[in-house]
Formats: C-alpha cells, sequence, structure tokens
C-alpha cells in the first residue's frame, strides 16, 4: 500500500498544527462556534445529537493492520470502545472530547492517517472498489489513480471552497461495488475499442433530496489527462455551482439544470484552456505510486485445495460461509473474504475495539497484513489462501464476524440515524436491526438471495436508500416515525433510483410491510432473478397490491 | 480594517470609492465593477492608477479585454463559504495575466490566507477585529503542496522527481 514519503508527512504534521491552533482560538473563545464550524468540519468534526463526530478518512478503503490497531487504540482511548464504518469507507467515532481532537489528529498522522476532508463543502475521501487489485474482472488496479487524485485533492487550494460537499469513486472492474454512478465523479477504468486503458467520467450522480444517476460527460479520457480533467470539471462547479440554496448546490443540480451539453462544453473548453498545464504527474511519480500497489509475491498455490473440499463437504456451516462471504481471487489458490459486520441485531457497520485489535492480528495472520473497507459497510480481507480458511473461519465465528450474509437481506446498509445523527428526523438502526432478526434463519436468506435493503433515517439519503433493491425512508410526521419503501434502486452497474411505493409506514409497520414484499417476490420470481429482476420484470403492481389492496 | 500585501503589513495607498463618490485628483482608486462597466467615459481623465472591485457573481470574463487597465484588482469574498474568487484569481493570473496587485476583501479569515496566496492574491484586507500578526503567520501555514496554482511552490508530484527531493 502506498507509503507516506516527507512531503506527506510533513503536510500531515502541518495540518494537525494548524488544526491544533484552531481548536485552541476555539476553547479561548477567540472563534466563535459559528466561524469554529467549517474550520472543524475540514478535519472531519462534526457537531452531533449528543456529542462530536470524528470522521477519518481511509483512503479507497485499504487499511494496514497497524492502522487498525491505531483506529482500535482511538476507540478506547478517546471513544467509548468502539467505531462506525460508513459507505465512504471512512470509520467514525461517536464521542470524542473538542480538546482531545487534536491529539487523535496526531496518533492518526503517526501511522499516515487522517481527517483530512472528511467533512464540509471540499473533496471528500477518494473511493474505490474494495477488491482492486485482487478482483478478477478488472481491467488493472486503480489504487494508484486514487492515490493520485487523493494527493492532488488535498489542501486543494482553489478547490477547498466548493458550494458543496464533492465525492470521487474509481472503479476499474466489470461490476460496480464502488457506486460510481452516485458520486459527485464517477470514474471507471476500461479497455477501449482501440485497445487502450483509459477512464470513462461519469458526473453529477448523487442521492440526498434530489437524487441522480451519474451522465457521462466524457466516454474516454486518456489517463494522462486525469488530473487536468477532474481540475476543469471542479473549476466549472467552483464557479457556476448555485451557492444561493444549500440544497441546490450539488454539481448534480448543476449538470440537471444547465443540461449535460451545455455542462460537457463548459467542461471540455476549460480543459482546452487548460493544455499544457503542468497537471500530469509524470512517468516517473506514477511509476513510484504505482509500485505500492505492485501485487505482493503470492506463493504458487494449485486452484483446488483438498483439505479445503473435505471441509467444506463435512462442515455445513463453514461451507454456507464459504459460499457466502468468499469469492475467487485472481491468483490461484487465494480467496477474497468479506467480514459481515452485520451481524444479526447489530448496528450495521459497528465494530469494537477489541474486534478490531483481533481483526489487526488475523490480517497479519492470513491476508498479508491488510484488509480493506467496503461501501456496504463491511470489511474485506484481500489476500486469504484457501488452506486458511477453515481456521480464519473459526478465528471470525469467534469474533462474530462471520455471518453469512454477504449481499443478503440481512447485509443492510444504515445511517446511524436519529440514535446519533442532529440531521435525522427517525430512527434507522432500530429498524435495521428488527429487519435483520425477522429474517435471521440463513436458509430463508439463501432463499430469498441477494437483496439490498438500505435505510436512511432523512431525506439527506445518507443510507442510500434510493439506490437500495428496497430502500426504506426514515420520515417525521406530527412527532411519530414513519419509513416510506421505494423499489427498484440500485447502486452498481445496473444503476437507478428505486420507486416509491405509496404511503409510508408506521415503526410497527414497517418489518411486515418488508416481509410482504418478499413474498410477493417470491411468489412471482423465474428461475435465477434476484428480488430487483422481478421487480424490474413485474413492475410495481403486485407489491402495490399486495401493500395497500387491490384499488 | 488591517492590509497585508507581499507578505506583510502595509499602509493601504489606495482609496475605495462608492458609487457617489466623485473621482478628484490622480490618486489610486478603487470602482466598482458597476461604475466600470456603465461610466467607463468619465475616467477617462483619471491619469492615476485605477482598481477595480468585483462581487463574487462577477468572473473575469467581464473585464477580460480591459485587464491592462487597471493596476489593482479586488475580489470580494462576501462569506467564509463562498470561493468563487479562488478560481477567479487563479484564472486572472493564469489565463488572463493580470500582474498587478490582486487583492481579496470582504469576509477574509486568516484560514484561507495560505490558499489565497497561491490562487494569486497578493495583498489581503482583513475586516475590523481580526489580528494582522495572527494572520501573517497564517501565510506560512504548509511547507509542502500536492498540487500546482498560481504560485511558483513545486508539487509534490515534480519535487520527486527532483535530485535530493522528498
Amino acid at each position: 500500500m502506498y507509503q507516506y514519503d516527507q512531503i506527506d508527512h510533513t503536510l500531515t504534521r502541518e495540518r494537525v498544527a494548524e488544526y491544533r491552533d484552531q481548536v485552541a482560538r476555539r476553547l479561548t473563545g477567540q472563534l466563535t462556534e459559528d466561524q469554529f464550524r467549517p474550520l472543524r468540519l475540514r478535519n472531519g468534526l462534526y457537531m452531533q445529537l449528543h456529542a462530536y463526530m470524528l470522521r477519518v478518512a481511509i483512503p479507497y478503503g485499504l487499511l494496514s493492520s497497524n492502522q487498525l490497531r491505531k483506529l482500535a487504540f482511538i476507540a478506547r482511548t478517546f471513544d467509548k470502545g468502539y467505531g462506525h464504518f460508513t459507505t465512504r469507507q471512512n470509520i467514525q467515532y461517536n464521542w470524542p472530547r473538542l480538546e482531545d481532537t487534536p491529539d487523535i489528529l496526531q496518533h492518526l498522522a503517526d501511522v499516515e492517517m487522517n481527517a483530512i476532508q472528511t467533512s464540509g463543502n471540499c473533496n471528500r475521501n477518494v473511493t474505490a472498489d474494495p477488491y482492486a487489485g485482487v478482483a478478477k474482472d478488472e481491467v488493472e488496479d486503480p489504487r494508484p489513480y486514487a492515490e493520485i487524485v487523493r494527493q492532488f485533492l488535498t489542501l486543494h487550494p482553489e478547490f477547498s471552497w466548493l458550494p458543496r460537499k464533492f465525492k470521487i469513486a474509481l472503479t476499474a472492474a466489470d461490476h460496480d461495488r464502488a457506486a460510481i454512478n452516485v458520486h459527485d465523479i464517477g470514474l471507471r477504468l476500461y479497455r477501449n475499442g482501440a485497445g487502450e486503458v483509459g477512464f470513462r467520467v461519469l458526473v453529477g450522480g448523487g442521492l440526498g433530496r434530489t437524487p441522480f444517476i451519474g451522465k457521462v460527460v466524457r466516454e474516454f479520457l486518456p489517463k494522462d489527462d486525469l488530473l487536468r480533467y477532474i481540475q476543469s470539471i471542479l473549476r466549472v462547479y467552483n464557479m457556476e455551482g448555485r451557492r444561493d440554496n444549500m440544497f441546490k448546490a450539488r454539481i448534480k443540480i448543476l449538470v440537471h439544470e444547465h443540461g449535460i451539453e451545455r455542462f460537457r462544453n463548459d467542461v471540455e473548453a476549460e480543459f482546452a484552456a487548460s493544455e499544457g498545464e503542468p497537471l500530469y504527474v509524470g512517468k516517473q511519480e506514477e511509476a513510484r505510486v504505482r509500485a505500492f500497489f505492485a501485487p505482493p509475491g503470492y506463493e504458487k498455490l494449485p486452484g483446488d485445495e483438498p483439505m479445503l473440499t473435505a471441509k467444506l463437504a463435512s462442515d455445513a456451516a463453514f461451507r454456507g460461509w464459504y459460499e457466502r462471504n468468499v469469492v475467487a481471487h485472481k491468483q490461484p489458490g487465494y480467496t477474497i473474504v468479506t467480514l459481515s459486520l452485520k451481524p444479526i441485531g447489530a448496528p450495521p457497520g459497528d465494530c469494537t475495539a477489541d474486534q478490531m485489535d483481533t481483526i489487526a492480528d488475523l490480517a497479519d495472520r492470513y491476508s498479508l497484513g491488510q484488509l480493506r473497507t467496503t461501501h456496504r459497510q463491511n470489511l474485506v480481507f484481500a489476500d486469504v489462501r484457501k488452506m486458511d480458511l477453515f481456521e480464519l473461519y473459526q478465528a471470525f465465528t469467534k469474533l462474530e464476524v462471520a455471518t453469512p450474509n454477504y449481499n443478503r437481506i440481512t447485509d443492510i446498509i444504515s445511517c446511524p440515524g436519529m440514535d446519533f445523527c442532529s440531521l435525522a428526523t427517525a430512527r434507522s438502526i432500530p429498524v435495521a436491526q428488527r429487519i435483520a432478526e425477522r429474517f435471521a434463519d440463513l436458509k430463508r436468506q439463501n432463499d430469498i438471495g441477494d437483496m439490498h435493503i438500505n435505510i436512511s433515517g432523512c431525506i439527506n439519503a445518507c443510507g442510500h436508500h434510493h439506490v437500495a433493491h428496497l430502500g426504506i425512508l426514515g420520515v417525521e410526521k406530527n412527532g411519530e416515525e414513519f419509513y416510506q419503501v421505494t423499489l427498484g434502486g440500485s447502486s452498481a452497474e445496473d444503476a437507478d433510483i428505486g420507486k416509491i411505493i405509496g404511503p409510508s409506514f408506521s415503526s410497527e409497520e414497517i418489518v411486515d410491510a418488508v416481509e410482504s414484499l418478499v413474498e410477493v417476490y417470491i411468489a412471482q420470481r423465474h428461475s435465477g432473478e434476484r428480488f430487483l429482476d422481478t421487480y424490474r420484470r413485474v413492475g410495481q403492481a403486485p407489491f402495490k397490491d399486495r401493500l395497500y389492496g387491490a384499488h | 480594517m488591517a492590509l497585508i500585501k507581499d507578505g506583510s503589513l502595509a499602509e493601504d495607498s489606495w482609496r475605495t470609492l462608492s458609487d457617489e463618490d466623485a473621482v478628484i485628483g490622480n490618486g489610486p482608486i478603487i470602482i466598482s465593477f458597476e461604475r466600470w462597466r456603465d461610466g467607463r467615459d468619465a475616467l477617462k481623465r483619471h491619469n492615476g492608477p485605477l482598481g477595480i472591485r468585483m462581487k463574487s457573481d462577477q468572473p473575469p470574463a467581464l473585464i477580460a479585454d480591459d485587464i491592462d487597465r487597471f493596476h489593482l484588482i479586488a475580489l470580494e469574498f462576501p462569506t467564509l463559504a463562498d470561493g468563487r474568487a479562488f478560481s477567479y484569481a487563479r484564472l486572472l493570473r493564469e489565463r488572463h495575466g493580470f500582474k498587478g496587485e490582486l487583492r481579496a476583501v470582504g469576509d477574509v479569515y486568516k484560514d484561507q490566507l495560505y490558499f489565497m496566496q497561491r490562487c494569486g492574491f497578493s495583498s489581503f484586507e482583513l475586516p475590523a477585529g481580526r489580528d494582522p500578526n495572527d494572520a501573517l503567520g497564517a501565510l506560512k501555514s504548509f511547507s509542502v503542496v500536492y498540487s500546482p496554482a498560481a504560485d511558483d511552490a513545486t508539487p509534490a508530484y515534480q519535487q520527486r522527481g527532483k535530485p535530493g527531493g522528498k
């Protein structure tokens, strides 16, 4: 993985010093809370319902075991012994004290981490496919470009006070695990008809109150032009994006209001005008960054592992986990393993300090000392030898991260909701817990098959409900929580925004409603169809009839 | 109000005229974009240095043909959050070749000075109550940069390629 050099260390250290000064000015009253807010946000510090919340960046979701140990240390020392992994591959701490935050950032800097730009109207953490570098279906590892973009946009002098937040995601695979269609910029590395590898550039995707799927602004962008094209998009957005209404300030609204044609013309004109600017990092720097992501020295192993085959035949629970949470690796004899942070009945994405420490030890032992965080709020060991799977499974089981529910109905994405968040209008975690409990039976989950339920506790849509196969949005009516259901969304390569099925349900009704919808799917499905496929084929009617009766 | 110019505290030799103020004498004056747009003929008789003050919804393209006429361009930051002028400053320096004094005015915070300087601003007008000595230190917040801008700082990716870099 990428390792800081003197330049990276210096910049991070200087940023901590700057932030320490800002906190001191706040604590002595030189800065009012209003003045402090935009400054603390740029260092990941939010004010939530009960306390501050600190969001730490995990660039493109890649962590070393030592970094994870540091995250555990921070959870234990400065928080309540746990952290929360987010849909943008970051980790959040829900209970830090303001006066401790400069020290926390210094601890992070010690392990080459930071909280720079994890909030505020600026460029956020660059996210990527959690299987980057090991996926069978990718054209090349996208992480060197993610790192190059990360550096370019860190403390960017021109683009640190944008109209609104700005999120970039990359993938190089056929199957989109990074939700690039719902990002401000989505980048997909692919090989074009001429055999060259470059980027398809999407712009203006996003969720929130007004969800949009990203539009293609450039069909093929040569790799060397990546930073210059990003600068062009950001410059057009910085100058033209709306600043009169915070709810219309995202780039998706600009693209929508101007239309993709006009937006593209503006970007391409700016791109042409910037020709010659020194925005290509150079072959040498590119090679330097790429070397950090070079494939590790994999052992030459047979594709088949007799011990594994035998264990799978004799241990049904192990087989259930293997079939669900383990996927093929590009290297024979290796696998990619998902650690489920969705045990039945627990808040999705939470991880205790003790779990983190043990996971770090297991990563050292079984996965080359690294792990990844995912958009679906799970963790991934990307380089596990088949011969180690059974041992690892036993360790994961003890650790309660072996729930075999990857991509199943209980693998729920949920925002923190009203239990933590000051924006939320309804609770989301308890709904996730109750749905998981209702569908806890593994046989039933496997019968239902791949199904994404995402839950947001308000219209800001941090729980990505718009792009779930079955999305749930919590709303407040006369002091009571209600839940609106959307069907047919997806954040993958078949991305779409789900449609509201009808009037919302009370907290008591919502789990029954979900169960009814699943029953309609079971009754209507053709062989091999997921919930999403059946819904897209048969439409709203049968689902609506079941929920609300025939009209 | 205090002024920081070229890295140190400075006396302000410019007079900012309201649109009603008469132009008297040939001292350095700053006028609004509107006054320039609507009454440039009347300003022809002014032989002293001329500055123009642009609001955050007035991009440099509006004065592209007149850049050489100005010794100073003041770009307004109406709030901390309105970052349009960061782009305007770079365009003025890098595209329009503006060589005069580029001044940040309005709600100018020390926490933005470093970025402003990198985008090409050469002077900063601090609102009353903000300590200019404190702000001077902020111009040196960072000693390394990742991305190129309107200043001559070498971005990390070029620094690394140099002998003895890193």
